[in-house]
């Protein structure tokens, strides 16, 4: 295992042995402030141009996609909810054949949709109503035109971004088979802005490194193969779920820390340009310009940031990697680092990095962590959309983390740009004067 | 079941919260999984309030239900009693806590919590927002004023009234209270209590000591007044104070409710409406075309000021509150139009590009459908959004409310002058119709109506031209030519026209003699 460029910084370890991934976690419970996965629509939706969203929920389901958009839709979105109302729940109508009109309504509008979710919600888990069944009996009615899955994105279950993972593992089953002769070939797992898409795979080809893949793919019919010499590399690290079942399609993990900042990603590079051999030299000229162009523009906002206070609120579960890339690269602290919850093994880098002092709680009680944030005064905090004029009220500084997630942050390009994020908001301070 | 990709209201227990957050000092704990949180965004973000809304989510998660959620929400109503201490409280669940079933009611009778405990049943299968926001606010009138005491009045005291209805992200409530306020104290009004916007929970108690109620939204404040009414002898009003000649008659009614003399609180009718609105710049306003849709309160009364105080045409409207459909329709008889009463938005698209209006008159979602028409579009009615919270002083009611109006009514479109140099000078490289009015910085309107007419995207077949009409009849290149010289927000209808014109008479081909033939035809 290779050491970072720069020795003075806090080297990114690369195994997962070390015991700083067993430091004591703060379990809370109570009121959580967080999305549920319902919401990892906003993204999706975008980022497979033939796959259409459809939840089977409430109209709370359809006015929480319309609300935590932020904007309202200006062309016609490729999702929807199916509304349960009273007659279905009574009993009056056949749920499933209700469904099944609902589905066939909208397929007739979008001939376009090749890939259609059936996506559980709150009250469709709650009354049980079967969408594994439901998505094999649509799918027998419109294959071979339409493949339609099914996956719960309920707050019962699921956190704003465990909806990605769950969307992404039910797409696992779907990905046709690799032979186990196939030549190892790398699969980038995690939805990415296509142009950070773009950027990575051409320093992996230039890398050497291939074929690669991302799932997900941007149509449906490009879902990349799975076998036993798929090697994953994850882009997000929220996704638990979907290693699994790519595991156990005989995927291997390599176990890299995520790609924010210039070390983040030079670190999530090597991992993958180890798994495939690539000398130092050619990962040295490869990685050498965009990595100091990267450097040059988070050192931008050193001066900003450095010593600065950070609390994170749960949300999107990019927190701990982002207090590893603000506290290695921008010398900032992390008081709190909160997360809706912890997957230790697809978190071990990033913890592993962050400092004993820092307090990582998971879960939430919010008004007991609004007290604690109250009390620690950061200079900034990393909250949640509902939480943060409150927050600006009371004279602290937030950042909205859903830009966090709408916004490309990772990789060398990015790296800069994710700095930034975190000093407008510090920045905006200072040149107000009312 | 139904498909629904966009919704004008949310769910009944989002309603409760606007009654809630409208309030000081009163709190509602919902029994609810984590992601109904995002509700507390509307009021955060939209509304830019200063103060989280004051709710607390019992949040149970899936591995709770076959435990004890019944004992989460009793924590979470304990808790929030103990941490926040609300002079009241209401109770209730979101959609999937209803399922469950576990009667919130019920559970936080045995409590014991020292204030008093309102519960709410929202059935969130087959209500909506504003019902919510209406019986959330009529339980809580119900179970708090008749505990108030009794009525008692000096025989020389000014008249008084309670104003009822406004909200917590509603429609420009916050100055039409002002407004309102300003207007019935100059009447020589004493206004007793506003409710439930800044009101605290003592306040609902001092309810009866008024001699009357002003309902300024009738979505919301209906149930209430109407059993103020019943149990208190409380007459209320049933004018809606927007526009000049509404809040005339808005001013009569409360000045008879008031024992008051009319013709002095006339006297009190300022605006500049109706000199901007016969000054001659405004002769280009004459006979717009507008076409409206929102909550039924503020299309009725819309309607009557685009048509009688700008002189605009109304050739459409309509609501999403089925609750107030008869009123719509009542109101769509006054104009010669039909109501549309639906809460599905491709149905109002559809109304919007058969009718081929000039305006639009609507919520945040028709300034949407406008801007992908090319339509100008002033905002009237909730669904709101950020920009509905001005940071100026703008109400919509009352006099003031009346000049708001005219402004807002006025900015979308191109102004008289510049309206006829675009007619008269068609082809101007940068003055021209795709261009946009001159005033308004937004660049390039999308492409008109009646390019789109031809390109009907594939997904939306349901608004599209029907396919007859343009594969029987051909337009000849000088038509085609000259009919682009028409403004383009006309132009849909000019097209529709002549082909309609065309079919009639079963002509195969449209030539420049028979646009213009068409036009004398449909001329108005």
């Amino acid at each position: 295992m290779t050491l970072l460029h720069e020795k003075t910084r806090r080297a990114l370890p690369l195994p997962a042995s070390s015991g700083c991934v067993d430091r004591p976690v703060l379990k809370e419970r109570g009121q959580q402030e967080v999305f549920c996965g319902l919401t990892g629509i906003m993204w999706l939706h975008r980022k497979i141009q033939d796959a259409f969203f459809l939840i089977v929920g409430s109209r709370t389901c359809a006015h929480l996609m319309q609300s935590a958009a932020g904007v309202m839709i200006f062309a016609e979105p490729r999702f929807g909810t199916a509304i349960m109302e009273e007659r279905d729940l009574a009993g009056l109508a056949d749920m499933n054949d209700e469904l099944d009109s609902v589905v066939e309504k909208l397929l007739a509008r979008r001939p376009d949709i090749r890939l259609l979710f059936l996506v559980g919600s709150c009250p469709s888990e709650v009354i049980k109503l079967d969408l594994d069944r439901a998505a094999q009996r649509l799918s027998q009615i419109h294959s071979p035109q339409v493949r339609i899955l099914n996956y719960s994105g309920s707050g019962i279950e699921t956190t704003f971004t465990q909806g990605e993972d769950a969307c992404l593992a039910a797409l696992v089953p779907l990905l046709p088979p690799e032979p186990d002769s196939a030549p190892a070939a790398l699969m980038v797992v995690g939805a990415l802005a296509d142009v950070v898409e773009d950027q990575f795979g051409r320093l992996f080809d230039q890398l050497g490194i291939g074929p690669v893949r991302f799932l997900p793919a941007r149509l449906a019919d490009d879902m990349p193969p799975v076998g036993p010499n798929t090697l994953i590399l994850l882009a997000q690290p929220f996704l638990t779920d979907t290693v699994r079942a790519l595991e156990e399609r005989g995927a291997t993990l390599i176990q890299a820390p995520y790609p924010l900042g210039a070390d983040g990603t030079t670190a999530w590079l090597k991992a993958a340009a180890d798994a495939f051999n690539v000398d130092a030299e050619t990962f040295e000229t490869v990685t050498q310009a965009p990595r100091k162009r990267a450097e040059r523009a988070v050192g931008l906002h050193r001066e900003n940031l450095q010593g600065k206070r950070v609390f994170f609120f749960p949300d999107s579960q990019l927190e701990i990697p982002l207090a590893r890339f603000l506290g290695n690269e921008l010398g900032m602290s992390a008081l709190e680092v909160g997360t809706p919850y912890l997957d230790k093994r697809l978190m071990a880098h990033d913890i592993a990095a962050l400092p004993e002092e820092v307090t990582i709680s998971e879960g939430q009680h919010v008004d007991k962590q609004m007290d604690r944030c109250r009390a620690a005064r950061p200079d900034i905090a990393v909250c949640g959309l509902g939480l943060a004029n409150p927050l600006e009220v009371e004279g602290i500084t937030t950042k909205w983390s859903i830009e966090l997630v709408f916004t490309p942050i990772q990789g060398y390009e990015q790296a800069g740009d994710l700095a930034e994020l975190f000093a407008r908001p510090l920045n905006r301070r200072t040149r107000l004067e009312v | 079941m139904q498909l629904t990709l966009w919704t004008y209201e949310g769910p009944p227990h989002v309603g409760a919260m606007r009654i809630a957050t409208a309030m000081q000092d009163l709190h509602y704990v919902l029994h609810a999984p984590q992601g109904d949180t995002y509700a507390d965004l509307l009021f955060t973000m939209i509304e830019r309030r200063q103060k989280r809304p004051p709710v607390t989510y019992t949040t149970f998660q899936a591995r709770d239900l076959g435990s004890d959620t019944s004992e989460l929400f009793m924590d979470a109503a304990r808790d929030a009693e103990a941490r926040f201490k609300p002079s009241a409280m209401i109770v209730g669940a979101s959609c999937t806590g209803e399922l469950i079933q576990d009667d919130p009611g019920g559970l936080s009778k045995t409590l014991g919590l020292p204030i008093p405990v309102v519960p709410l049943e929202l059935p969130s299968y087959s209500k909506k927002e504003n019902w919510g926001a209406a019986e959330t606010f009529y339980q809580l009138v119900r179970t708090l004023a008749p505990h108030g005491p009794e009525a008692e009045k000096a025989a020389d005291a000014a008249p008084s009234c309670n104003i009822l209805g406004p909200t917590a992200l509603g429609f420009r409530h916050r100055d039409d209270v002002t407004e309102i306020v300003g207007l019935l104290e100059a009447m020589g009004i004493h206004v007793n209590v506003v409710a439930p916007l800044d009101a605290e929970v003592r306040d609902l108690l001092a309810l009866r000591q008024a001699d009357f109620n002003v309902v300024l939204y009738p979505e919301i404040a209906n149930p209430a007044a109407q059993w103020l009414k019943r149990s208190f002898r409380q007459p209320f009003t049933k004018t809606v104070p927007i526009g000049v000649n509404a809040t005339k008659d808005f001013i009569r009614e409360v000045a008879d409710l008031a024992g008051l003399d009319e013709d002095s609180a006339l006297a009190l009718a300022q605006s500049r409406l109706p000199w901007y609105s016969r000054s001659i710049d405004s002769t280009y306003l004459t006979g717009k075309r507008v076409f409206l849709f929102g909550d039924a309160t503020h299309v009725i009364a819309m309607a009557r000021v685009a048509e009688t105080e700008m002189g605009f045409k109304v050739v459409g409207l309509g609501t999403y509150s089925r609750e107030f459909a008869r009123d719509v329709r009542d109101a769509a008889k006054l104009y010669d139009c039909d109501a549309l009463i639906t809460d599905d938005y491709l149905e109002v698209e559809a109304q919007i590009q058969a009718l081929q209006p000039e305006m639009v008159l609507g919520t945040q979602m028709e300034r949407h459908i406008a801007k992908r028409l090319g339509i100008p579009c002033a905002v009237i009615s909730a669904p709101v959004h950020v920009q509905d919270y001005p940071a100026r002083y703008s109400p919509v009611m009352g006099f003031e409310g009346a000049n708001v109006l005219f402004d807002t009514l006025v900015h979308p479109l191109t102004m008289g002058l510049e309206e006829h140099l675009l007619h008269m000078f068609r082809d101007d490289f940068e003055f021209n119709d795709a261009a946009g009015p001159s005033h308004l910085a937004h660049g390039t309107v999308p492409s008109p109506v009646s390019e789109q007419d031809n390109a009907a995207p594939v997904h939306d077949q349901a608004t599209a031209v029907t396919p007859e009409d343009q594969d029987e009849i051909i337009w000849l290149g000088d038509a085609e030519k000259e009919l682009k010289k028409i403004p383009f927000f006309v132009r849909g209808k000019a097209r529709r026209n002549t082909e309609k014109y065309a079919a009639e008479r079963g002509l195969a081909e449209i030539s420049m003699e028979t646009l213009y033939e068409a036009k004398s035809h449909f001329s108005r």
